[in-house]
């Protein structure tokens, strides 16, 4: 699997975070980082996403949210995301901060 | 692949509906082509009478400008009307010589003003009502003339006069029946309609025919006269004697009209090709002239233009609504009784109200109302739904907010509320921002109004509110859905009832099998549906179906309640509300090991752990060394109990030793929605059994059992199943009758309403008279919760489960 998921628009580095096989599918795992906790999803086609793990609605932890198609519902008041583009889905008006992350011989690689 | 082409006839609200369906179900399949014989985009025609009333303008009535239909890549030939169907080559042709080929064609032609064959009826000053330009001319005429006379005394005459009136006209209505709105009201409400109409400067001339239309000197028309030689002054002449579908077009190209296009249950008509909905189509005999079946029609059409052929149309029960602001009148079904039906009256004459229910069966089959129509939407759902009122017969005439689940704050009448009444007390919703959303948004629907608002999306106690808003906001084009065909979601047209039914008979064992066989729209579902079918699944198959806890809400899959700033709480086990004082110790060092900052005792007298974060959960489950108690579930929460008759001197029953073995009994059990027991060991009912969904009384004589009842969001006192001698016995009857409604309850629905809507006989039939039903759901229910392992300790001991638990490092 070597599906370069996300466009790259920063110049992180890339850090291995996990295998694919830690984050089951249609779920995610949360990644504690310096700038706050990210939200890494894995959707049932095994693509990978990473949003800023906080609805842009209240603040919601969106890791906690089930995972459908490429959206995640945020568990406190049912806002859904787009999982590629950070955008909230219509008609909730509202944007996510997105993260690269990248899938190689089934690591999963994060640049935050 | 060479998109398929759609050609629309007749941009009104049929037509564009069933595009707006169309599109979200296959936005891409075809290129589509819209011909309109008015020069302008779709507007609500409801609301042509508010127009001429002066009460709005004209750009707040379009549902759709120019804008949307270029967004959605539409053609629109606005002004164009199309003369001729060429049904050999596939094209259509309008006046002005514009053709358009078509793969599917789309006939919304709507309906033409009936106009008598009255000498005079060409003459300048006499007009039908139908369009934006007839409103145009009359409040034209309405500015340089003064006598106006309606002929109609109908539902559009009467809005009609009554807005000419406002614009300064004396306006005489003829009528040729003995009363007003005879296909909608009774002669007495009638009556009451025309007195108050007459209050506001109205005159009717009541059985009278027209003879003729007389011209005056400046060519324009001067005069009506009747049959009996009465004549009158008009200077205006409206004519609302009723609209015919408009089928020139179907017939000119031999589609087979009967009083409308003739559909079938998918609304093609006699050429395949040809599909037609709206006022022009005649189904099952039926032309339909009100706005919501015109939109259920556009669904199901849309459903086949799409190619997924599985949605039909069995046609429609209406109802009436009189938009004249200050007078409200509603009328559905068969207002007239007689025959095997009976009814139920009041008639306040004073107070101006009057309401009438015709009743066949112990079911409503008809309603008028007129003075006061708060309670319309609740009688038209339940003559719909065709339900029973047998038990609720003494409130019917008192209202919904007395008896039904509308809830503490469905009690004004919605057009009064200011618009900074606080209508969902949930989201802080006021009722100018929902108003405000269904004009600009064009909402028609409760669901469309939950998107755009939020109001009624959390505890739903508004619903009712939320409704009569939209009623009184939209007028007659608002869509009520019926609440026993509702989809149980975005994803599917299937109604809970047909999932569980699709389960059960097809042995489906898993989310994926489900989705595939009931034909899914989206490829893994959504928040709503997912958490339903695996309930309905592992319900329906223990043992069999592995439960998926990535369809579970995440408090189901933490095993923990999720607070509003991301950490969780933690409520360990304590059978029947009894704890020891090792438990005791135990829970305080894990307080003081976490820090954790709150510590309470909740309802359902345990002890409550908030505010410690989700990494922390497995250890302070293995410091506790307790039991979950599911305080975070759709599953059984607690049995609450009374001190009982182990010490207190009143008691009759053991109290606490039955609600620690019912609570033993029931551990583990996954239902549709949050479970809660209590049982008090003697009448005075310390432990509150008479809000649970099952609650056990002690008496000397043995236990009596209630179910359904409920202590939220609106308090339902539960209601009496049986009294039984032994614990055994009340043991049995609790565990069957939790199994029905795990068996037969819709996910999310509450004990409370899942007897609503099956009643309490079929429920005491299952657990109380047929011993045998009770003893095979009693033992079924034991099965499924054989081996259930405690959550909190698999989360301990198992690494694969605790893995959900730890955050990882970048």
């Amino acid at each position: 699997m070597n599906t370069v998921l996300a466009k790259n628009k920063t110049a992180a580095a890339w850090k291995p975070i996990c295998a694919l096989e830690d984050i089951p599918r249609l779920g995610s795992r949360v990644v504690k980082s310096a700038g706050g906790d990210i939200a890494v999803f894995r959707t049932a086609e095994d693509e990978v996403y990473a949003l800023h793990d906080k609805c842009p609605h209240k603040g919601g932890p969106l890791s906690q949210g089930i995972v459908h198609g490429r959206r995640v519902t945020c568990p406190m008041h049912g806002w859904n995301l787009q999982l590629d583009s950070g955008e909230a889905v219509a008609p909730d008006v509202g944007h996510c901060g997105t993260f690269n992350v990248k899938v190689e011989d089934g690591q999963v690689f994060l640049a935050a | 692949m060479k998109r398929s082409r759609l050609v629309l006839v007749g941009n009104g609200m049929a037509g564009v509906r069933t595009l707006e369906e169309l599109l979200k179900l296959a936005p891409d399949h075809y290129d589509i082509t819209v011909f309109g014989a008015e020069p302008h985009g779709n507007y609500n025609r409801i609301l042509l009478s508010p127009v001429l009333a002066g009460e709005m303008k004209l750009p707040e009535i379009m549902l759709n400008d120019l804008d949307w239909y270029r967004d959605n890549g539409i053609t629109l030939h606005a002004g164009r009307k199309v003369v001729k169907i060429d049904r050999i080559r596939r094209k259509v042709v309008a006046e002005d010589g514009t053709e358009e080929s078509y793969d599917r064609l789309l006939l919304a032609t709507g309906s033409v003003p009936f106009m008598p064959p009255i000498p005079g009826r060409d003459l300048p000053g006499v007009l039908a009502y139908r369009d934006i330009a007839d409103t145009e001319a009359m409040i034209e005429a309405a500015q340089a003339h003064r006598h106006a006379v309606v002929i109609g005394g109908g539902l559009l005459g009467l809005e009609a006069a009554n807005g000419l009136k406002l614009r300064g006209m004396d306006v005489t209505v003829v009528h040729l029946a003995d009363w007003l709105m005879e296909r909608q009201l009774d002669q007495v409400s009638a009556d009451m309609l025309q007195a108050s109409l007459e209050a506001r400067g109205l005159t009717f001339l009541l059985g009278k025919q027209t003879e003729a239309f007389v011209q005056g000197e400046s060519g324009r028309v001067c005069a009506v006269r009747m049959k009996d030689g009465l004549e009158i002054p008009a200077d205006l002449v409206v004519v609302a004697a009723g609209i015919r579908p408009n089928t020139a077009l179907a017939e000119s190209a031999g589609l087979h009209c009967n009083r409308g296009i003739v559909v079938n249950d998918t609304l093609q008509t006699y050429d395949p090709r040809i599909y037609a909905v709206g006022e022009c189509v005649a189904h099952r005999g039926i032309a339909y002239g009100l706005v919501a079946p015109l939109f259920e029609q556009g669904k199901v059409a849309a459903n086949h233009l799409a190619n997924y052929g599985i949605a039909r149309y069995s046609g429609s029960t209406v109802s009436t609504k009189l938009k004249v602001t200050g007078i409200d009148v509603f009328s559905a079904g068969d207002f007239s009784g007689g025959g095997k039906t009976e009814e139920i009256v009041l008639h306040d004459r004073k107070a101006g109200v009057y309401k009438k229910l015709v009743i066949e069966n112990e079911r409503i089959v008809g309603a008028v109302l007129y003075g006061d129509t708060a309670d319309s939407s609740w009688y038209f759902q339940l003559m719909r739904d065709g339900k029973d009122i047998g038990d609720i017969r003494g409130h019917l005439m008192i209202g919904q907010n007395h008896i039904g689940d509308v809830g503490h704050q469905g009690k004004s009448h919605a057009a009064e509320l200011p618009d900074s009444f606080e209508v969902c007390g949930c989201n802080g919703v006021c009722k100018g921002t929902i108003v405000k959303a269904i004009k600009e948004k064009g909402l028609f629907s409760l669901d469309d109004v939950r998107k755009h608002t939020k109001a009624s999306s959390s505890c739903g106690s508004c619903t009712g509110l939320v409704e009569q808003i939209l009623a009184s906001t939209v007028g007659g084009a608002y869509q009520q859905t019926e609440s026993k065909k509702k989809p149980v979601c975005g994803c599917t047209d299937r109604t809970h009832e047909e999932v569980r039914r699709a389960i059960r008979e097809h042995r489906l064992l898993s989310i994926a099998d489900a989705m595939r066989f009931l034909e899914w729209r989206t490829p893994d579902g959504c928040a709503s549906c997912r958490p339903a079918l695996n309930y309905y699944l592992i319900s329906t198959w223990p043992h069999e179906a592995k439960d998926d806890p990535q369809s579970r809400f995440i408090n189901e899959r933490a095993h923990a309640n999720i607070q509003k700033d991301g950490t969780f709480s933690v409520v360990p086990r304590m059978w029947g509300g009894l704890t020891t004082p090792d438990e005791l110790r135990r829970i305080a060092d894990v307080a003081e090991k976490y820090a954790i900052p709150t510590v309470k005792v909740t309802g359902g007298q345990r002890i409550d752990l908030l505010g410690i974060r989700k990494a922390d959960l497995p250890g302070v489950w293995a410091d506790l060394g307790m039991p979950s108690g599911h305080a975070y579930g759709k599953s059984i929460r607690t049995v609450k109990t009374c001190v009982g008759s182990e010490h207190c001197r009143f008691g009759t029953q053991q109290s606490m030793s039955m609600g620690v073995a019912l609570e033993k009994m029931l551990y583990g059990m996954g239902s549709p929605h949050k479970v809660k027991l209590a049982v008090s060991g003697c009448p005075r009912n310390c432990a509150e059994a008479g809000i649970k969904d099952v609650g056990v009384i002690g008496v000397d004589s043995g236990w009596e059992i209630y179910v359904a009842g409920n202590g939220g969001i609106k308090t339902e006192v539960a209601q009496f199943l049986c009294k039984v001698k032994t614990r055994e016995e009340a043991m049995e009857v609790t565990a069957a009758f939790l199994q029905l409604y795990r068996e037969e309850g819709w996910y999310l629905e509450r004990t409370v309403h899942y007897v609503q809507r099956v009643g309490l006989d079929h429920v005491k039939q299952a657990v109380v008279e047929d011993m045998e039903k009770r003893r095979a759901l009693h033992a079924r229910l034991l099965f499924a919760l054989k081996d259930y392992e405690d959550p909190w300790r698999a989360a301990v001991e198992q690494p694969l489960v605790r893995r959900e638990f730890e955050p990882l490092e970048a």
